[in-house]
C-alpha cells in the first residue's frame, strides 16, 4: 500500500484517499536566547499519509530534530512553537494540554530517539519499562502485559528472555530494537524516529532498516524518519524531504528525487557521497557552512553557498515551486523555459 | 609459511629495506572483571602490517573490532601485550626518554574523532599550533613560528591562515575545527598521521573537503596517514590500501581497489554488501546477516567469524586461519579462500 501511495501522494495539494494522519501547517519553532531569537524551524508544512514512510534529511543544525520535537510536543525552553499547527488525527496537538497529550503518546504516536542508551532507563529491566508504559495507559492485567511484551520483542527479533535484561546487557542494535518494540506496544498509527541507526555499524544499520520496513509493511503505521544520511533511506522511504537552515528545500517521491534532484542543495548533497562502486572521481562537497539562524540571509538561505546563485536570490526569499511532482524552494524553477535545459 | 608472505602491501619489505612503519605480530589484551578474574579481552590479536612512505592506509571494521586500539598502541598510549611495532626500523618499546618520546609524537601525531572536545576552548586556535611548534621545533624564531603556522593553516584550507589563527574554536564550524587538528599535526612535520575517525562527526557536505585535505597532505607534503574508519566508501575515496579488521584480527588486506572489487573474506563481502548505495538495488533477503561482532574474551582456536559465516568448513571451527597472500599484495585470513575456492558468501 505504501507503493500505491507514493504514486499519487506527494505534493501538499493532493489529498490522499484516506486523508492524512498528520498535517503540519506553517509550523515555526524559535529558540529564545539572550543573544536574540533563533528561528530553527521556519514555516514548515507537510502531510503524512497513513502507512507512509517519510524521510527528512539535512545537515546538523538544519532544524530536523527540532521539527520532530515540535511535532511530538517535546520541546523544552528556550525552544517554543511560535506559530502553525500540528494536526494529528483531527486534533491540533499544539493546543492540547499535557494531560491530553499523555493519552496520545505511545498509544497513537510514539517516538524512537537517537540514542537508545539514553532513552532507556539504565536501572530497570526492559520488561519493567514496557510494563510502566502499558500501565500508564490503563493496561493493568499482569498476563496481558506479559503477553504483549513478549509479542513485541518477538516482532523485532529479540528473544523474550531479554525482558529481564538491563539495557547495558544488550548490544547497541538490540537496544535500538527494544526501543522500537516499546514504540510498538500499542500499535500506533505514527512512529517518529530520530536517527535511530546513527550509532550503529553498517551491518546492524541495514538489518534495523529492513526490520523497520518489514514491521511497517505488516502493521501499516506511518513513519517519519530523520537522518543525515540520504543514501540510507534511498530504498526505504516513499517520500524524501530535504531541509536546509530551518526550511524545506525540496520534497518529493524518493525515487524521483534521487533520479532528478532539482534544488542545488539536494544536488550538492547527492554529490557529496563518495561511491563504493563505479569509477573513483574527485568530489568537492558543498563549500562553506550553513548560515547562523539568528541572522538568516535576507533572500534564499542557501544563496551564500549556491553554485547557481542569481542576483534576486540574495534579496528575495524564494517561494515553493511545483516541478514534476516535487516541491522546490528555488528561483531556478520560476521561469518555465529554464526547465527545458 | 615465511613471515614475509604474511605482510600485505604493494611495497612489501624487500630485504634490507625497512618500511616507514612495520607492525609485527602485535597484540593488546585488556584484563576484565574483578581483581580475581583472569579473563582478558583480546582487543587486538597478532596483527602484522606495514605502512610505506606517502601512503594512506585505511583500517576499516565495526565498532569493537579493535581499530582504535591499534592507533592507540601506535601512539604509545597503550603498550602492546606482545609483539612490536617498528617506526623507521626502530622498535617503539625502545623509545623511552622524554626527548625521544617528544620526537616520536611529533613524527607520528594523532588527529582525534571529536573536533569539539579536542581543541582547548578558551584559547585562540593559534595556541595549539604555536605550542606544538615551540615544543617540537625549538630551532624556529617566533617570526618563523608564525610564518609556519600560517603556512600549515593555508595548507589544510583554512584561508587566510593569518586571520583564522586569531579565532576562537567556538567561532569555527566542525569541519574547520577538524582542519585545525590536521594543521596542528602538520606543524610538527610528521611522517605519519594517526587519524582515528577524523570525519565521522562531520556533516556529509563537509566530509569530502576534509578527505581532500588528507589526500593533499599525502601528495604535497609527503605524509603517510593511517585512516581509521567504519565507512568503506570514504576509505575508497582517499586510501591506497585497506585493512579490514574483525574481532581484533586482520580479515583481509590489500590495495583498496583490489579488495573492494574482489573481496576474498566473507566478512569483507558482508561489510561491502551492507554499505548503503543509492545507485544499486537493495540487497536484503531473509538470509541477510543480522548478527553482530563478538567481544573476544579468552578466545578458543577457530575463525572468529565462523558463527556468522555461511561458507564455514570444519577447519574454521578448530584452527585459527592465518593471513596469507592470495594475489600480489592482497591477503585474506580465510580457509575457504585459501583453498582456492571462490568465496561468495554475501
Amino acid at each position: 500500500m505504501a507503493h500505491a501511495l507514493a504514486d499519487d501522494q506527494y505534493g501538499l495539494d493532493s489529498p490522499s484517499r484516506l486523508g492524512p494522519v498528520l498535517e503540519i501547517r506553517d509550523l515555526s519553532v524559535e529558540y529564545v536566547l539572550e543573544g536574540g531569537i533563533v528561528g530553527a524551524v521556519d514555516n514548515v508544512s507537510f502531510d503524512v499519509a497513513p502507512g507512509e514512510f517519510l524521510a527528512i534529511v539535512g545537515e546538523s543544525g538544519c532544524g530536523k530534530s527540532t521539527l520532530l520535537f515540535g511535532i511530538a510536543q517535546l520541546l523544552n525552553p528556550p525552544a517554543e512553537i511560535s506559530g502553525g499547527s500540528v494536526t494529528f488525527k483531527g486534533r491540533n496537538l499544539v493546543q492540547l494540554t499535557e494531560h491530553d497529550l499523555a493519552a496520545v503518546r505511545w498509544k497513537d504516536m510514539s517516538v524512537v530517539m537517537q540514542s537508545a542508551m539514553n532513552a532507556l532507563n539504565p536501572v530497570t529491566s526492559v520488561g519493567a519499562q514496557f510494563r510502566d508504559a502499558m500501565r500508564a495507559h490503563g493496561v493493568t492485567s499482569k498476563e496481558e502485559i506479559h503477553r504483549r511484551s513478549v509479542e513485541v520483542l518477538k516482532m523485532v527479533g529479540i528473544d523474550p528472555v531479554h525482558l529481564k535484561s538491563y539495557p547495558h546487557q544488550l548490544s547497541g542494535g538490540m537496544r535500538q530494537r527494544s526501543m522500537i518494540a516499546m514504540a510498538m506496544l500499542f500499535t500506533p498509527e505514527l512512529i517518529i524516529m530520530d536517527e535511530p541507526t546513527s550509532a550503529l555499524d553498517v551491518v546492524a544499520q541495514r538489518s534495523l532498516m529492513a526490520q523497520i520496513k518489514d514491521l511497517q509493511r505488516e502493521y501499516d503505521f506511518a513513519v517519519i524518519f530523520v537522518t543525515h544520511d540520504m543514501s540510507l533511506v534511498r530504498h526505504f522511504s516513499d517520500r524524501l524531504m530535504v531541509m536546509y537552515a530551518g526550511q524545506v528545500s525540496e520534497v518529493g517521491p524518493t525515487q524521483q528525487l534521487f533520479e532528478q534532484p532539482h534544488h542545488p542543495y539536494t544536488v550538492g548533497l547527492m554529490d557529496a557521497f563518495p561511491s563504493i562502486r563505479g569509477p573513483r572521481v574527485q568530489l568537492t562537497g558543498i563549500p562553506g557552512s550553513p548560515p547562523d539562524l539568528a541572522r538568516p540571509p535576507a533572500g534564499c538561505r542557501f544563496a551564500p553557498r549556491c553554485p547557481k546563485v542569481m542576483s534576486r536570490c540574495e534579496t528575495d526569499p524564494p517561494p515553493d515551486y511545483q516541478v514534476e511532482g516535487t516541491s522546490v524552494r528555488c528561483f531556478l524553477y520560476d521561469a518555465p523555459e529554464v526547465l527545458s535545459d | 609459511m615465511t613471515e614475509l608472505q604474511t605482510q600485505p602491501g604493494p611495497q612489501d619489505v624487500s630485504p634490507g629495506q625497512e618500511p616507514l612503519l612495520r607492525v609485527d605480530r602485535m597484540s593488546r589484551h585488556f584484563k576484565i572483571g574483578n581483581a580475581l578474574s583472569r579473563s582478558a579481552l583480546h582487543a587486538v590479536d597478532d596483527m602484522s602490517f606495514t605502512i610505506g612512505e606517502r601512503e594512506i592506509v585505511a583500517i576499516a571494521g565495526e565498532s569493537g573490532s579493535g581499530k582504535s586500539t591499534v592507533a592507540r598502541v601506535l601512539a604509545k598510549i597503550y603498550k602492546p601485550t606482545s609483539g612490536e611495532a617498528y617506526f623507521q626500523g626502530k622498535p617503539l618499546s625502545a623509545i623511552r626518554s622524554r626527548r625521544e618520546k617528544l620526537r616520536y609524537s611529533g613524527l607520528v601525531p594523532m588527529v582525534f574523532q571529536d573536533p569539539f572536545s579536542s581543541i582547548h576552548p578558551v584559547f585562540r586556535v593559534s595556541h595549539g599550533v604555536m605550542r606544538a611548534l615551540k615544543l617540537h621545533r625549538p630551532e624556529l624564531t617566533s617570526e618563523q613560528r608564525f610564518t609556519e603556522a600560517v603556512r600549515v593553516f593555508d595548507a589544510v584550507g583554512l584561508n587566510p591562515g593569518a586571520e583564522v589563527l586569531q579565532r576562537y574554536p567556538h567561532e569555527l564550524s566542525g569541519g574547520q575545527r577538524q582542519r585545525v587538528g590536521f594543521a596542528q599535526a602538520l606543524a610538527m612535520r610528521p611522517k605519519l598521521i594517526l587519524a582515528d575517525e577524523p570525519v565521522s562527526m562531520l556533516d556529509v557536505s563537509i566530509r569530502i573537503g576534509l578527505l581532500n585535505v588528507m589526500a593533499r597532505l599525502r601528495d604535497e607534503e609527503g605524509v603517510s596517514i593511517l585512516y581509521i574508519t567504519h565507512d568503506l566508501a570514504s576509505a575508497r575515496y582517499v586510501a591506497d590500501r585497506l585493512i579490514v579488521m574483525y574481532a581484533g584480527q586482520i580479515a583481509e588486506a590489500g590495495p583498496i581497489e583490489d579488495v573492494l572489487a574482489s573481496p576474498k573474506h566473507p566478512y569483507t563481502q558482508l561489510l561491502l554488501s551492507a554499505v548503503p548505495d543509492p545507485k544499486a538495488e537493495l540487497n536484503v533477503g531473509a538470509e541477510t546477516d543480522r548478527g553482530e561482532p563478538p567481544r573476544v574474551i579468552d578466545p578458543v582456536p577457530g575463525c572468529r567469524f565462523r558463527f556468522r559465516c555461511p561458507v564455514a568448513i570444519a577447519d574454521c571451527h578448530t584452527q585459527d586461519p592465518q593471513l596469507l597472500q592470495l594475489s600480489p599484495g592482497h591477503s585474506a585470513a580465510c580457509f575457504v579462500a585459501q583453498s582456492g575456492a571462490e568465496v561468495k558468501a554475501f
